[in-house]
């Protein structure tokens, strides 16, 4: 109940947000990245598993948008529809061979895999190499729609967003994300009730990578470009430091922590600048170089200091706070009858 | 003399690089299953520790000018200290926790050893000279041997049969072995396990950092060297499992080679015939080829 409100009330203010100031283009950017976190916690958050080769996914699937949409004058909602398939075929294929493995192995698996298709797309010669894919138009949606103003390609974004968000969220909800939660919590138990426990985690790791492939996709759409960076493992780590940063397993953490890692990278230069007027440090001025410092220092921060994540923690304490109301509601009616 | 099309010289010569990579490559896997075994940690940062084995070698030599020698006693020691701190102060509240943690911790970790390198020396190769008495070859008659190549291979295997037999012959290795069975038991008979833990830690990394100095004069020393290597290790240690020295050596050795071999016959797949190799291993032999199913 919580959820669904939370759920519309975000949906209503991301509705308003261009009219409230809000930059169109950066505000698709993180609904992107959003969408991406959002796929990867149906995985680690809800299954438990560890991918850390979601950039594939990801990334070829903004790379085969791009290539479609502007070498093949496919329209763009064939573009995004082609970018979640090929996420998802490449989400069986990863997920039939890694499911094979548990546990650490697992996450080592998925990470060389990802590594292999990283080095398959230096390589390769539609994705540009090193110089990226550059200048993808965004057409016409539908073939009528034309997406080259921000705010009409926002709304469309932001519909496509509020789909794929709603639909993990059921997945979540369906007896399928009931069965993948038992799994999570006691692996050898749901195979004594009969379950046969690999098929699900291949049907959840499609599913999520069918997802990370639509967010690549919009992303091309949206920035006009793919690049290496998007293949690259540390692509994975910080889809990984969104997830976790927001909360494991809570529905709207992982927007959150994307909203949180994607606003500092692109604030980081302008803080370091103030940081070093303000401490006379010069080193500072180069913070914005230094992505990953700050990236890695936040993992650490989050998982020595809050492993539940700023929703999880939140969560937390709520309901802490309920028990302790309830507790003394109790005590006080016990007083009553006495 | 040609084999298989190539000449020989060229054949033999790869081969020897396969070998040294292969070197690295067991080195950094040994010290990663150690430290699996013991503190059921999946060091991620054991690729940095290999960088920033080499940065200190080009460091101590161009800051204070000492010499190779004296830095391949240096930098694997202060490399250690490092990871003793690490394992101290951070790795050390997760042991209780899902494996997950520990490799998220550690990439964190990696990330600022990496980016705190970078924003010093930047992402350009820099060069570091073997030492004069190395820098030459030995005519072997059917090829000319870079004496640096083959001290670099005898170097690391001293390390590794001295690894294993560390850890397999004497009395330390018995109480490491129990530790990693039943660390509690083993705490019992009143050994300080978690300095052992701390210890155990410091010497996987400090190998990691021994290799990273040998790869020095071979590799450009850059802040980001480490980052391939490990992936490269975590697909061997995939392949190979993390249950056996004697497996593990021998897989890294095998790798390194059939890599070489490909930059040889067929360029374009040198990047990736490891990975498709794991892929095939986890298609045929799910447990890994030395690894017992865990």
């Amino acid at each position: 109940m919580h959820n669904r409100f939370a759920f519309v009330v975000g949906l209503a203010v991301l509705a308003a947000a261009p009219w409230l100031g809000a930059y169109p283009a950066f505000m698709m950017k993180l609904m992107c990245f959003a969408l991406f976190a959002t796929s990867l916690n149906l995985l680690l958050g809800y299954v438990g598993l560890l991918s850390f080769g979601h950039a594939a996914f990801f990334g070829v699937a903004a790379y085969v948008a791009g290539n479609a949409l502007r070498d093949h004058g496919v329209p763009p909602e064939g573009a995004l529809l082609l970018g979640a398939v090929v996420g998802a075929a490449l989400g069986l294929v990863m997920g039939l061979l890694a499911i094979r493995r548990k546990g650490i192995y697992f996450a080592m698996a998925t990470l060389a895999l990802a590594q292999m298709i990283y080095f398959f797309c230096v390589q390769a010669p539609f994705t540009g190499g090193e110089d990226g894919m550059q200048g993808v138009p965004r057409g016409r949606l539908f073939g009528v729609l034309p997406l080259d103003d921000d705010l009409t390609l926002y709304y469309v974004v932001l519909a496509i967003g509020a789909m794929a968000f709603a639909f993990i969220g059921r997945v979540i909800d369906s007896p399928f994300g009931r069965i993948l939660g038992a799994l999570k919590e006691n692996e050898a138990r749901t195979v004594s009730l009969g379950y046969d426990v690999d098929r699900f985690k291949l049907l959840a790791f499609v599913i999520s990578a069918a997802c990370a492939g639509l967010a690549g996709a919009m992303k091309t759409l949206v920035l006009g470009f793919a690049t290496l960076s998007d293949v690259h493992w540390t692509m994975s780590g910080t889809v990984i430091l969104m997830t976790l940063l927001g909360g494991l397993g809570t529905r709207l953490g992982p927007a959150l922590g994307a909203v949180i890692v994607v606003g500092l990278e692109t604030r980081l230069a302008a803080f370091g600048t103030w940081l070093a007027e303000f401490t006379r440090i010069a080193w500072f001025q180069g913070l914005g170089e230094s992505v990953g410092i700050v990236t890695g220092v936040m993992f650490v921060a989050c998982v020595l200091l809050f492993r539940r994540g700023i929703v999880g923690e939140i969560a937390q304490w709520l309901g802490r706070r309920e028990r302790t109301r309830a507790r003394l509601s109790g005590h006080m009616m016990q007083s009553d009858a006495s | 003399m040609e084999i298989l099309g190539m000449p020989l010289q060229a054949a033999s010569g790869q081969l020897v690089l396969g070998l040294m990579n292969g070197c690295f490559y067991a080195v950094l896997s040994l010290g990663l299953s150690l430290i699996f075994g013991l503190l059921n940690v999946i060091n991620f940062t054991h690729g940095a520790f290999f960088m920033l084995g080499a940065l200190f070698a080009w460091m101590g030599t161009n800051y204070f000018g000492f010499d190779y020698w004296l830095m391949l006693v240096i930098a694997p020691l202060s490399v250690g200290a490092v990871g003793v701190a690490v394992e101290r102060s951070m790795l050390r509240r997760l042991y209780k926790l899902d494996h997950l943690y520990g490799l998220l911790l550690t990439l964190g970790v990696t990330l600022i050893f990496e980016g705190l390198s970078r924003s010093v020396y930047g992402v350009s190769g820099m060069s570091y000279a073997a030492p004069d008495s190395l820098a030459r070859a030995v005519d072997l008659g059917f090829m000319m041997l870079p004496a640096y190549r083959a001290w670099v291979v005898v170097a690391s295997l001293a390390v590794c049969g001295t690894a294993w037999w560390a850890i397999e012959r004497t009395q330390l290795g018995a109480l490491l072995r129990a530790a990693t069975e039943n660390p509690r038991l083993v705490a019992a008979f009143g050994v300080d396990v978690p300095r052992m833990v701390s210890l155990s830690y410091g010497f996987g990394v400090a190998i990691a950092a021994f290799a990273g100095v040998l790869a020095a004069p071979v590799m450009q020393v850059s802040p980001l060297m480490g980052q391939s290597v490990i992936i490269t290790v975590f697909a061997i240690v995939v392949i190979g499992g993390m249950g056996s020295i004697a497996g593990s050596v021998l897989t890294s050795l095998a790798l390194g080679v059939l890599e070489s071999l490909t930059k040889l016959f067929y360029p374009e797949a040198s990047a990736t015939v490891v990975f498709a190799v794991m892929a095939l291993v986890l298609l045929v032999r799910p447990a890994g080829l030395f690894g017992q199913s865990k």
